[in-house]
């Protein structure tokens, strides 16, 4: 390796900073670019089941309301950070649909995201499902966690 | 800010700014991004059909073909015990997966749908694994093959157990 000699001033050493500064640059655009504030859509308490064929939607889904059914006796739904009893969900989804109203939407074309915890009962879900129908919402999606699966060839 | 001078050997001065003020300031927005950082797994959604509600109306939809019905037992402990493909019990969802691609054969997929009829206490990751297993899978160089995306659920059997 060629050492390259430099006149260092008895005054001052400074090293060259640009490598250290363009590196935190790139670090501090990753993480902007990465940061997610909204997490209250996306619980810690559920535990999502997992499907290799769960894949974003392409495009957004249409005025979503996003319901966290948790495993919990007796269930209970989180929605938009407010837990509250599956039988007490009525009151809520009323108020989304007067919401919906307002904004000139129907409940028929919002999008009911289920986000249920895989040890929740079937029939629970079931029961959600009733409630939202029974205000009037019609589509519904179901979420997974999307799980990996590695691919062999030949099998 | 003041900014430094020197002189260089040939005499000209030479301004030298102080980072140190920027490079604080970088690692204290690199330390905040990084600690607020949460990473979350990819999620997915499934579509699904609730015909519930027209049924309760009295107006049953027209179809082509009959749903084909996929029972799913649990036990006490919601734990699948067995599952049945319009009455033919089957060992896996693998196997269930096998059928449900050789009924797909030269169809149309379009036309066909699935009607998921579940006890109540069954755990929904079972639930989740059989609309996974009816609705595609990924083939050999990992895309995705679709099967049946019409998925419908029967109401519950039974009630919750205590």
């Amino acid at each position: 390796m060629k050492v390259i000699k430099r006149h260092v001033t008895s005054e001052s050493f400074s090293p060259d900073m640009t490598p250290m500064i363009d590196v935190t640059f790139q670090l501090i655009i990753f993480f902007m670019l990465t940061i997610n504030f909204v997490t209250e859509d996306q619980s810690e308490r559920i535990k999502l089941p997992e499907s290799e064929l769960a894949k974003p939607p392409e495009t957004p889904w249409e005025s979503p309301i996003v319901l966290q059914l948790t495993a919990a006796k007796p269930p209970s739904v989180i929605v938009g950070g407010d837990e509250v009893s599956l039988s007490l969900i009525r009151g809520i989804l009323q108020r989304e649909k007067q919401r919906l109203q307002e904004l000139g939407r129907s409940a028929a074309k919002a999008t009911v995201i289920i986000r249920a915890d895989r040890d929740a009962h079937t029939g629970t879900l079931q029961k959600l499902i009733k409630e939202c129908q029974d205000l009037g919402f019609e589509r519904f999606v179901l979420r997974a966690r999307e799980k990996y699966i590695r691919v062999t060839q030949g099998t | 800010m003041r900014l430094g001078t020197k002189r260089d050997e040939a005499g000209f001065q030479r301004i030298e700014l102080n980072m140190t003020p920027m490079i604080d300031v970088c690692f204290q927005l690199l330390i905040f991004f990084m600690l607020t950082l949460k990473v979350f797994a990819t999620e997915g959604d499934f579509d699904i059909k609730m015909p519930l509600a027209t049924m309760a109306q009295g107006t049953p939809k027209e179809q082509e073909n009959p749903p084909i019905v996929v029972r799913m037992k649990a036990d006490s402990r919601g734990r699948l015990s067995e599952i049945l493909l319009t009455e033919k019990p089957l060992k896996s969802f693998q196997e269930l997966r096998e059928e449900i691609k050789a009924l797909c054969a030269g169809r149309d997929t379009s036309t066909l749908e699935v009607e998921l009829d579940c006890d109540y206490v069954l755990r929904y990751e079972y639930v989740m694994e059989a609309i996974t297993h009816v609705s595609g899978y990924v083939d050999q160089s990992g895309n995705i093959v679709k099967l049946i995306e019409k998925i419908k659920f029967k109401p519950a059997r039974g009630g919750p157990v205590e």
